[in-house]
């Protein structure tokens, strides 16, 4: 019989080779699943996670995956926090959404203001605007001990009716012969989130996402409130002995988590993206939870799975356009990965054991 | 002929060596103490004989058949019966319908309430079948397993040290129930550490120690101190008191009133006290009396009125738990696991748990990782804690091991208050020894100490005076010198209301 066997020290060795194991899972079940669908199983892997990387129009794809990348880490580095200390932020999308509206009402107020203190306005207006949002269920979780998991997914749905009333109304471009949609910022200097190098991908947003990776690495291993985040995640009595204060606590975590979030929608309307429109978000909140997880929430891990996340983004782009692949099927490999992962995971924290005869 | 024969048994787990060709006779109606150290390999053994651990080597006999219990059930329809030191009862069933639960083939539950009530009265365990568990006192919830084994009509009880969360008086009923069931020939496997027990109940003793039997005994003509020094293995260190006149009044605690934390906690009602420096203050009592909130309202996770807790002529009921370890009040929680230490963190981060504050591990928020390894191998060297390393997680440490190095942890930061809920659970007798030499030590250098603990012996041991905490009440504290078991019964409550066995043996 197979048992698990709770090791008494996780396995270091595991930890690290787990992700990979769990990667390397994910593409034979999804080749096997590939060709259920009757697409060439080895072809459709080899494009979804090298073409992007070394193909001969790679030079095309490697900026889309820092454009892709760095609002996945930005936003899972922030829910790291809050999935280690216990407090369940699903709701990134919401704030993701909120600060790219935030941002955008600043930079369409200052519009044509040619100004270099606009920019940076709307920085801080975006990442106000998703703490803002993430307070919403904070302050009802400290308060009336509401779920904070269920109050900040709804958050992300009343996110979206708002920002489509913004498209349709208040922040319409008015030069826009009425179409749906604010102007586009990413066409006005002042507010634009320019490439730092031409043709990179290298935007300010790539910036604030390594700067957040480095933060969260020091914050987590050397600072106090790190140890804090980790002790009330995994034992909440011992985190009360040791003076940690739950509820501060709650708004500190859904606080970087909401701020972060917001932050990474102001890069976006300010870049890639350039306006507000009805359904503008590419779902870049929730697929972060995955990415967060994958990362083992460990900021540098966080980085690598990112950079794995939009390779499949784009690598699934490819194999649909190339070879008619469904773009269900990659959001089925998504899914796989996370749920692969965590399978594999057990075998950091357990020993499997062949026992025989004993019940 | 002996009831059970146990033949050189060997169980090996992976590192060690469990039970090292151990052997071991029960004769009928024997009352028969197994006694050692955690660790020693007493569960293992009785584990084996549970059905529950299949030995590698050795034979056991029962009643001159061979005896190889596959798994608990095959070990009961032999006639084996234990009861666990850890109830297996559900909270909100009640006593009828728990005992049902742990019969194979249970009857209908009128017949059960009755059958209860037949052997209840039969061998003097006063307990009425329809009340509901979640109500019962400790030493009432024993009894409904002692019944539940009863009404399979064991051959042999085991017992795994039954007597630690009982009261004087409801001992004393225990013992006249095993003695009756004796009487009529039924076999008991008694396991303990209280070597005073031992000698009043049992009629032989054998002596395990890492595994293997180094001795057997009549306790009834051996000292518990041989019994102790062959059970440790080495002559044992005595604490002793400085007997140094008291300080003034380092803790005071006014009318100390809160509500229970939770729903199956005990509301705190009207406690006074004051300790003074250099005083050892013993409060005992049977577990779920209230220990665990009074803990939490002196080390700040729980927070009252300011004035209801004073540390000198500070009011500190209202402030968080940093602020009074800044202040020089120190705590130690009795559950280790997931409390006092946390289970998957490494010694170094348990160590900076709660060193943080005083010890300065921390400069602008930022932590000092070197200072905080060196207090935790400071505290792993000086209070013998085995364990590799200090990056070793808490939970790859034995029970009394982390215990070490919790109590370690509060005593070196050098309070000048500390309060310990149960200092020695589940340590072995001679680092129990040093742990409480500690206490006094810590004492005799002018701190205050609160022992919180369920174990007199070792209150009458370290503590100046004594008070009992009963339903959240605390008793007015005497001296212990010259206070009698009787009188301290009396203060913990008498038998929570029940008569003593009307045995008519």
């Amino acid at each position: 019989m197979l048992m698990l066997e709770k090791r008494s020290n996780p396995s270091r060795g595991w930890t690290y080779a787990s992700p990979i194991v769990a990667v390397i899972l994910t593409m034979i079940l999804g080749g096997i699943v590939f060709a259920i669908l009757g697409k060439p199983p080895l072809e459709t892997i080899r494009t979804i996670f090298f073409d992007p990387l070394f193909s001969e129009f790679a030079w095309f794809y490697r900026p889309q995956l820092l454009i892709k990348g760095a609002p996945l880490v930005l936003i899972a580095i922030g829910l790291s926090f809050g999935f280690r200390a216990g407090v369940w932020n699903i709701g990134a999308e919401g704030q993701y959404i909120m600060g790219a509206l935030g941002a955008a009402a600043v930079g369409l107020a200052f519009y044509p203001t040619d100004s270099w203190i606009v920019f940076p306005l709307m920085i801080i207006a975006g990442t106000l605007s998703g703490i803002l949002w993430a307070m919403i269920p904070a302050v009802l979780r400290v308060k009336f001990k509401t779920n904070e998991i269920l109050v900040s997914l709804m958050l992300v749905y009343v996110a979206e009716r708002f920002a489509a009333s913004m498209a349709l109304g208040a922040m319409r471009n008015p030069d826009g012969m009425g179409f749906p949609g604010s102007r586009n910022l990413s066409q006005y200097p002042s507010a634009a989130n320019l490439e730092i190098f031409a043709g990179s991908g290298m935007h300010w947003g790539v910036v604030a996402a390594f700067i957040a990776v480095i933060f969260a690495y020091v914050t987590l291993s050397r600072h106090i409130l790190g140890f804090q985040v980790r002790l009330a995640g995994q034992s909440p009595r011992a985190a009360a002995f040791a003076g940690v204060n739950p509820a501060r606590l709650i708004l500190i975590c859904l606080g970087i988590s909401g701020g972060l979030a917001g932050m990474a929608g102001m890069f976006e309307v300010a870049g890639p993206l350039g306006q507000v429109n009805v359904g503008f978000n590419v779902g870049y909140g929730f697929t972060a939870i995955i990415v967060a997880f994958l990362g083992r929430l460990h900021p540098v891990g966080i980085l690598l799975a990112g950079g794995l996340m939009a390779l499949t983004y784009i690598g699934g782009e490819i194999a649909q356009s190339n070879l008619g692949l469904p773009s269900a099927a990659i959001q089925l490999l998504q899914g796989m990965l996370l749920f692969i992962l965590l399978m594999v995971d057990v075998l950091a924290n357990y020993r499997i054991r062949f026992a025989a005869g004993e019940k | 002929m002996s009831l059970l024969t146990i033949e050189n048994l060997t169980k090996a787990y992976p590192g060690v060596v469990a039970n090292n060709d151990v052997s071991l006779e029960i004769g009928r109606g024997e009352i028969h103490a197994l006694l050692g150290e955690n660790g020693a390999g007493k569960s293992t053994l009785v584990k084996a004989i549970y059905g529950l651990v299949k030995p590698d080597a050795g034979k056991m006999t029962l009643n001159g058949a061979d005896f190889e219990p596959a798994n608990p059930s095959a070990a009961r329809a032999a006639g084996i019966a234990m009861v666990f030191q850890h109830f297996s009862l559900f909270d909100a069933l009640t006593v009828a319908e728990n005992i049902a639960l742990g019969l194979e083939n249970p009857p209908p539950q009128a017949q059960i309430s009755e059958d209860v009530r037949k052997v209840s009265d039969q061998y003097g365990l006063p307990l009425d079948p329809e009340m509901i568990v979640g109500d019962l006192s400790a030493g009432e919830r024993q009894r409904v397993e002692i019944i539940r084994c009863l009404l399979q009509d064991p051959k042999l009880l085991i017992m795994d040290e039954p007597t630690s969360v009982l009261t004087p008086q409801e001992v004393t009923i225990l013992f006249e129930t095993l003695r009756k069931l004796q009487s009529e020939g039924t076999s008991i496997l008694y396991i303990s550490h209280k070597l005073e027990e031992i000698r009043a109940l049992c009629d032989n003793a054998t002596v395990l120690r890492l595994g293997q039997v180094v001795g057997t005994c009549d306790p009834r003509r051996t000292s518990a101190r041989d019994m102790a020094e062959l059970m440790v293995g080495m002559a044992l260190q005595i604490t002793s008191k400085s007997g140094k006149p008291l300080g003034d009044v380092a803790l005071r605690l006014s009318n100390l009133t809160a509500g229970a934390p939770h729903q199956f906690g005990t509301a705190l009602k009207h406690i006074s006290l004051e300790v003074r420096k250099g005083e050892v203050l013993g409060i005992g009592g049977v577990a779920g009396n209230g220990q665990d909130e009074l803990v939490a309202a002196l080390s700040g996770e729980m927070k009252v009125g300011a004035q209801m807790v004073v540390m000198g002529d500070i009011p500190i009921g209202a402030l968080p738990p940093n602020k009074r370890r800044a202040m020089g009040l120190c705590a130690a929680p009795e559950e280790r696991n997931g409390h006092a230490a946390a289970p998957d963190m490494t010694l170094v981060e348990n160590a900076l748990m709660t060193g943080a504050t005083r010890l300065s591990l921390t400069r602008n928020g930022f932590l000092q990782w070197d200072k905080a390894r060196a207090f935790a191998d400071a505290i792993i060297e000086t209070f013998d804690v085995r364990t590799p390393s200090a990056n070793n997680t808490a939970r790859s440490l034995s029970g009394g091991n982390l215990q070490k190095f919790v109590i370690g942890r509060e005593i070196m930061q050098n309070p000048d208050v500390l309060v310990i809920n149960q200092p020695t659970w589940g340590v072995d007798a001679s680092a129990a020894a040093s742990i409480r030499q500690a206490i006094l030590d810590l004492a005799n250098n002018g701190a205050a100490v609160v022992v919180i603990s369920q174990d007199l012996d070792e209150l009458m041991e370290i503590s100046d005076r004594f008070a009992a905490l009963n339903e959240g009440k605390l008793s007015e504290p005497r001296p212990t010198q010259g206070l009698t078991m009787e009188e301290i019964g009396l203060m913990l409550g008498g038998a929570h209301g029940m008569e003593v066995a009307h045995v008519d043996a």
